[in-house]
């Protein structure tokens, strides 16, 4: 299935290159180079790109192309799951996944790899079972090993992989035995100049942190389950249980996981938290344009609005942009023409404001478009969708 | 440092290279130094070497076969994690030379107690095949053989093998199909993608199309439907619903009845809809879409639109196949509408993907909606995109024609931007839509005809000359005017440009020869002496045809009908359109090429194919020596119960593989069985619930009451036994030696592989409880019948056949096989005879003579004659009467692979002495 793989950093170098069958000559990155070429943005690149003999499907993340080659005939989603797979493990094992981060630790991502793929079908994806064949490297483990002269293979074998339950591994234990469950919930909206919402969805996960002795069977039920219109489960949760009765039964594997991500139907109104008015315009002629933008919270339910982060795409015409942040701090890229103001927190009594002119291309006519805002916020301690969750048993 | 007798040191040293290798440098000339330690203790080092090992061992043959011993050990050793990886580095190892020690490591590893060793195996398969596709037919046997493991871990790999492997053995599926899919949701996400892909193949093989009514319907409505769809829409709509409503109703009325196999596969795939895992979801998805009742399609849609929150690849191909969906199944993602809507931040490929789907899903309802988000849309500033959404609206208005005229004056109005690329797509939209109602729009044509002097986007441009052209009746006073302007650039043009002067000259000519006649004249001579060869060509066709000659007479009255004719409208249709013949979620699909390797997904059978070769119970023609004697008699009783009793026989293998996994977590064990029964049909539940003991003492009821009830079958059963006992008996070398041939040396072809695969069946025998002794041996003539066609599936016709161990006169080579036909049935069959053979290469067969009359209630018998070329491949064949085909095929078991020698009693004990 999957011959070989390549990294590709962003200035176009292949840094590693793993092979699972005969070698595949590095010239076939090639064609994803010409791609690379042909598209303007870097996630504009096509993630599947045939090539006389070979196919290439790829996945960015990180500014790190991972490029896959293909032979023959394989489901394209099988290739980019599994290649989104390799990075959140390597995110696992290295915290972040940067090019400086895999060439650190170019060893043990090898290792990983020749675990994780036998012959190009996947083979220990998991990363329980990863972590026990081989450690994370960590700094205190580092020192540890370069006076000793010990390894970060596990010296014990994967019993994991044999069990039924592959997620876990066996023997856990802990003196603290503790379960955390962070319900993270996001909307998605759109919002027409006007400020009606043309569409909203809100999406949410549940992650865990699960440390606990042993085997445990969890139980974890919603107060009201019928909100979560289409959930998709980690491979521990018994769909059985949670189709006949809206429970969510699963033995945990031992540490961080998402356990479940949900969906809740769009056809429920959705109150979006926040509002923004904004005044955007340009004058026919004069080479100024005009920037007005105010946040306020609304239907927070007293929660305070965090993290603010407002980013625009100006119009193309636009040479500078001089504004002025009540509060936060504001960058404009004029490369890029992107505009973004970390705004941090919305004190409701004084409503965060950036106010400014820009500066267009002398000569150039009125930009004819208006650019689209996007803002990203957080709310501690509240759902939008009101689920809530009713309570768990071990 | 890698002869240093630190680990720590080699350690490091085997790091460098590791990261050597990794940056893609050449690091062979290490090779001999580095295989050195492949026996090291440090376990890193070992594993660094193995890295090391499999990526040079192709470039030096020689000395990587060093190294073999190490694994051969490690294939030995006690603990099952090493001996899989022992076996997953020595398969990974691409040398030639060592195919035979992988095939036998491939063979044991096949049946070690472990199932994570077997799985290992499963991997090292598609290895081998792929270093000696000459091995296939080894590899076949182990795969069949795996593919009859019960446990989850194996499944998913062994399926993998099977479809690199041997795709187009279909047939091996068969007895593990109700297995598989009991399995499938505890399988590892990776095994399910590939096992759902494959069952879909299988089920498109062996089930009726479930939508068969539907689609006689569809034939009826659906040819105006791809065409006009715009204007038919609502009555397409009510139709739908109507056809919804009417689907019980025509089930009754029309006796299709869904295969429960085939609603099994439906069943426990569904809840996999959940996974987390984007390719499984894909995959379920696609199999409804392939599979599933109309009414039941919709289930995916929400799993799939839930996929597009997921990374922008996985949206991307999401999407392809949302798109390939929406053009079959509109009504399906409909409700989901908005979440088509897109966002600023999405990638252009995205974007475009995503304006195709909301295209395809535009009806009267909900147009005005779509096309308020395609005005926003406009104005973004991604050009490509702007331009996708001018040539979606186009569609929109050609497929709905009460939007037709607001969609062309928001076109319009469009031909003012200033961007020009928006102005040229909108020019190449504008003269589709024209041209399907060109009286109503003359203006739009004359404010098109002033935009040339403009727009400078050749496509744009040759389209406004098209335009002007075709309707030039409608603009007189415009159009040599156009042409004037044009002659004077013409030199400058582009080539598509000049071949537009050209036509729009000519058109003119035949119109309005007072006014252009010289100014065609100029433009065809521009024309022959142009450097593109095909505006010659089409300046030196047009002189001909328009312009009067005493010699091109007979074409020239004619040219006026062959230049204005009225030319169809075209049909703007989606890229997507015929996609869905390439199996959805595939790679070929995706590139709507066929990539290597892709297996085409059959179309419906006509008539199933006969469902009771899913029965789990051995088929009497596959020697399975595993299996005890009393299974065998249970399956004579079953065929001729009704249909649902066999998944009696079926709840067994998951009861057991669910028992297991239950002993194992220990804690799973109240719900695992919950969930089998459930998952089981109601009228199941009963036997699913059962435990695994009641099950075997019900069997040997059965079997008691099957003693009582045939007297034959004792002796069948002892002839049984005695094929057992001689393949034992060889194996352990005693004396008895009768009718196995592999040994004897006579037997001239018989080759190592049969007895190598003796022994690994016979690994198995161990675990059968018959207590074997040399008093059963029966005299040869006491023969096993087996049966070839049954009398329900054969319409009344039963075909039974025993090998009749009797020299095959016309050719000693072959196996003689005795047919009995016996005609059940109230009328007469005529002329049986075979057809059709399907045969493994080698293989060759003596047909019998045609059968031209079985009476009602008469048998017959005759002799065919059979060369197996000594493998245990089933030779296919259809058996044909005259009125119907039944594929058949016969497999011979191993110790009926034989060919007469003649001994004096003398001779018989010297060979007995030999062994």
């Amino acid at each position: 299935m999957i011959h070989s793989l390549f990294l590709v950093n962003a200035s176009g170098d292949i840094f590693l290159e793993k092979h699972w069958k005969s070698v595949v000559s590095r010239s076939v990155c090639d064609y994803f180079f010409e791609a690379q070429e042909r598209a303007t943005e870097p996630e504009n690149v096509p993630p599947v790109i045939p090539t006389p003999h070979h196919y290439l499907i790829s996945v960015l993340r990180h500014r790190i192309y991972f490029v896959a080659v293909i032979q023959s005939e394989v489901p394209p989603l099988f290739v980019i799951e599994f290649l989104h797979r390799v990075v959140d493990t390597f995110q696992d094992y290295f915290g972040v996944c940067t090019e400086a981060a895999i060439k650190d630790n170019v060893v043990v991502v090898y290792e990983l790899l020749e675990e994780m793929l036998d012959n190009g079908f996947p083979l220990a994806t998991e990363s329980n079972i990863l972590k026990e064949l081989i450690k994370p490297p960590t700094i205190l483990r580092t020192m540890v090993n370069t006076i000793t002269g010990s390894t970060n293979v596990g010296e014990q074998l994967p019993t994991g992989q044999l069990s039924v339950v592959p997620w876990r591994r066996t023997g856990v234990k802990y003196t603290n035995n503790e379960a955390y469950f962070d319900v993270v919930e996001e909307i998605d909206a759109i919002i027409d100049k006007s400020g009606s919402t043309i569409t909203a969805e809100i999406q949410g996960v549940i992650d865990a942190c699960v440390k606990l002795t042993g085997m445990p069977d969890l139980t974890l039920s919603f107060m009201n389950p019928r909100l979560l219109d289409d959930v998709s489960f980690h491979p521990c949760v018994r769909f059985k249980r949670w189709e006949a009765e809206r429970i969510l039964s699963f033995i945990p594997p031992d540490g961080n996981f998402r356990l479940l991500s949900y969906h809740v139907s769009s056809q429920n109104l959705v109150a979006i938290p926040v509002y923004v008015k904004h005044n955007i315009t340009f004058r026919e002629g004069s080479s100024q344009g005009r920037f007005d933008l105010t946040l306020g919270p609304k239907q927070t339910m007293g929660k305070a609005v965090e993290s603010v982060l407002v980013s625009s795409q100006l119009p193309r015409g636009v040479l500078n942009a001089n504004l002025n942040p009540s509060q936060g701090t504001y960058t404009f890229d004029p490369v890029t023409k992107m505009l973004s103001w970390d705004v941090g927190k919305i004190n409701p009594q004084k409503l965060p404001s950036l106010k400014g002119t820009m500066s267009l291309q002398a000569g150039a006519s009125k930009p004819d478009e208006n650019p689209s805002i996007n803002i990203q916020f957080k709310i501690q301690q509240m759902a939008i969708s009101g689920c809530t969750q009713a309570g768990q048993t071990l | 440092m890698l002869d240093s007798n630190k680990d720590s040191l080699k350690l490091e040293a085997m790091k460098r290279i590791v990261a050597m290798i990794a940056r893609g440098k050449n690091a062979s000339d290490l090779f001999p130094a580095v295989v050195k330690n492949v026996a090291c203790k440090n376990i890193e080092v070992k594993k660094l070497v193995y890295v090391y090992l499999v990526r040079y061992a192709e470039e030096q043959q020689d000395l990587a076969l060093l190294s073999i011993s190490t694994f051969q050990r490690g294939l030995k050793d006690p603990n099952q994690l090493i001996r899989a990886s022992a076996l997953r580095v020595l398969s990974s190892i691409r040398v030639t030379i060592i195919v035979p020690i992988m095939m036998l490591a491939i063979k044991e590893a096949a049946s070690d107690m472990s199932p994570y060793v077997r799985k290992t195996a499963a991997h090292a398969i598609p290895k081998l095949y792929s270093l000696d596709p000459e091995q296939k037919d080894q590899l076949i046997e182990v795969i069949e053989k795996l593919l009859a493991d019960k446990t989850t871990l194996v499944a998913g790999s062994v399926v993998m093998a099977f479809e690199e492997v041997c795709p187009e053995r279909i047939d091996l599926i068969h007895k593990n199909y109700r297995k598989l899919c009991n399995l499938l949701i505890d399988v590892e996400e990776w095994g399910q993608v590939v096992i759902i892909n494959m069952l879909t193949r299988y089920a498109r093989t062996q089930f009726l199309n479930p939508n068969m009514n539907e689609s006689l319907l569809e034939e009826g409505s659906g040819g105006d439907r791809t065409f006009y769809g715009s204007d038919e829409d609502e009555d397409e709509d009510e139709e739908e619903k109507e056809k919804k409503a009417e689907t019980p109703a025509m089930a009754k009325r029309k006796p299709y009845v869904m295969d429960p196999d085939h609603r099994l596969l439906l069943r426990n795939t569904k809840p996999l809809l959940q996974s987390r895992n984007a390719a499984v979801v894909m995959a379920v998805a696609q199999l409804y879409f392939h599979l599933a009742p109309k009414a039941e399609v919709g289930v995916i849609a929400k799993a799939l639109v839930r996929l597009l929150r997921s990374h922008s690849e996985v949206q991307y191909v999401v999407l392809q196949n949302v798109a390939t969906m929406t053009i079959k199944r509109r009504g399906m993602f409909e409700p989901y509408l908005k979440s088509f809507y897109i966002r600023s931040t999405d990638p252009t490929q995205i974007k475009v993907l995503k304006l195709e789907v909301l295209t395809n899903l535009a009806n009267e309802t909900n147009i005005s909606t779509i096309l308020r988000e395609f005005q926003t849309y406009i104005k973004s500033m991604d050009k490509d995109f702007v331009a996708a959404t001018i040539q979606a609206i186009g569609r929109c208005a050609t497929n709905i024609g009460e939007v037709r005229d607001t969609c062309l004056n928001g076109l319009v109005q469009l031909l003012s931007n200033r961007d020009e690329l928006v102005v040229a797509e909108s020019v190449v939209v504008i003269k589709k839509l024209l041209q399907m109602q060109p009286e109503k729009h003359s203006d739009i044509i004359k404010h098109m005809a002033k935009l040339t002097d403009n727009i400078q986007v050749p496509m744009a441009r040759a389209s406004i000359l098209w335009l002007i052209g075709e309707y030039c009746e409608h603009v007189p006073k415009i159009a040599p005017d156009v042409l004037r302007k044009m002659a004077k650039s013409f030199t400058n043009e582009e080539d598509i440009v000049k071949l537009q002067i050209i036509n729009l000259a000519a058109k003119l000519y035949l119109t309005n020869s007072k006014q252009t006649k010289l100014l065609t004249q100029y433009v065809l001579n521009l024309a022959k002496y142009d450097q593109n060869y095909d505006i010659r060509d089409r300046a030196r066709f047009i002189r001909q045809l328009i312009v009067p000659t005493e010699k091109s007479g007979a074409l020239s009255k004619y040219a006026k009908k062959l230049f204005l004719a009225l030319k169809p409208a075209p049909v703007l249709e989606s890229p997507f359109k015929d996609r869905d013949h390439f199996q959805l979620g595939s790679l070929s699909h995706l590139l709507n090429a066929k990539a290597g390797g892709y297996q085409e997904l059959p179309d419906w059978p006509e008539a199933a194919p006969d469902p009771s070769v899913r029965n789990v119970e051995v088929k009497d023609s596959v020697p399975e020596w595993t299996k005890c004697s009393s299974r065998e008699k249970r399956k004579e009783k079953k065929v001729e119960k009704p249909f649902y009793s066999d998944s009696e026989g079926e709840s067994g293998p998951t009861e057991s593989a669910d028992s297991e996994s239950d002993s194992a977590s220990g804690s799973e064990s109240g719900s695992g069985s919950e969930e089998s029964a459930s998952r089981s049909e109601s009228e199941e539940s009963e036997d699913g619930s059962e435990s695994e003991e009641e099950e075997e003492e019900e069997e040997e009821e059965k079997e008691k009451k099957k003693k009582k009830k045939e007297l034959k079958k004792p002796v069948q059963e002892s002839e049984r036994e005695m094929n057992t006992v001689t393949a034992e008996s060889h194996s352990h070398f005693t004396s008895l030696f009768s009718v196995e041939p592999a040994p004897s040396p006579q037997v001239t072809p018989v080759n190592t592989f049969l007895s190598n695969s003796l022994v690994t069946d016979l690994e198995g025998l161990s675990l059968s409880d018959t207590v074997l002794s040399p008093a059963t041996i029966a005299p040869s003539s006491a023969l096993k019948n087996y049966e070839l066609l049954h009398r329900i599936t054969g319409e009344g016709l039963s075909v039974e056949y025993c090998f009749s161990r009797q020299p095959f006169s016309p050719d000693a080579n072959m196996v003689a096989v005795q047919m009995q036909f016996t005609n059940n049935a109230t009328a007469d069959t005529k002329n049986l005879h075979i057809e059709d053979v399907k045969l493994q290469s080698g293989m060759r067969v003596k047909e019998f003579s045609e059968i031209e009359l079985l009476p009602a209630g008469e048998t017959a018998t005759a002799v065919m004659g059979i060369d197996f070329c000594d493998s245990t491949q089933a030779a296919n064949f259809q058996l044909c009467t005259h009125t119907r085909k039944f594929f058949v095929s016969i497999q011979p078991p191993v110790g009926e692979l034989m060919r007469p020698v003649f001994l004096t009693e003398n001779e018989f004990k010297k060979e007995q002495g030999e062994q």
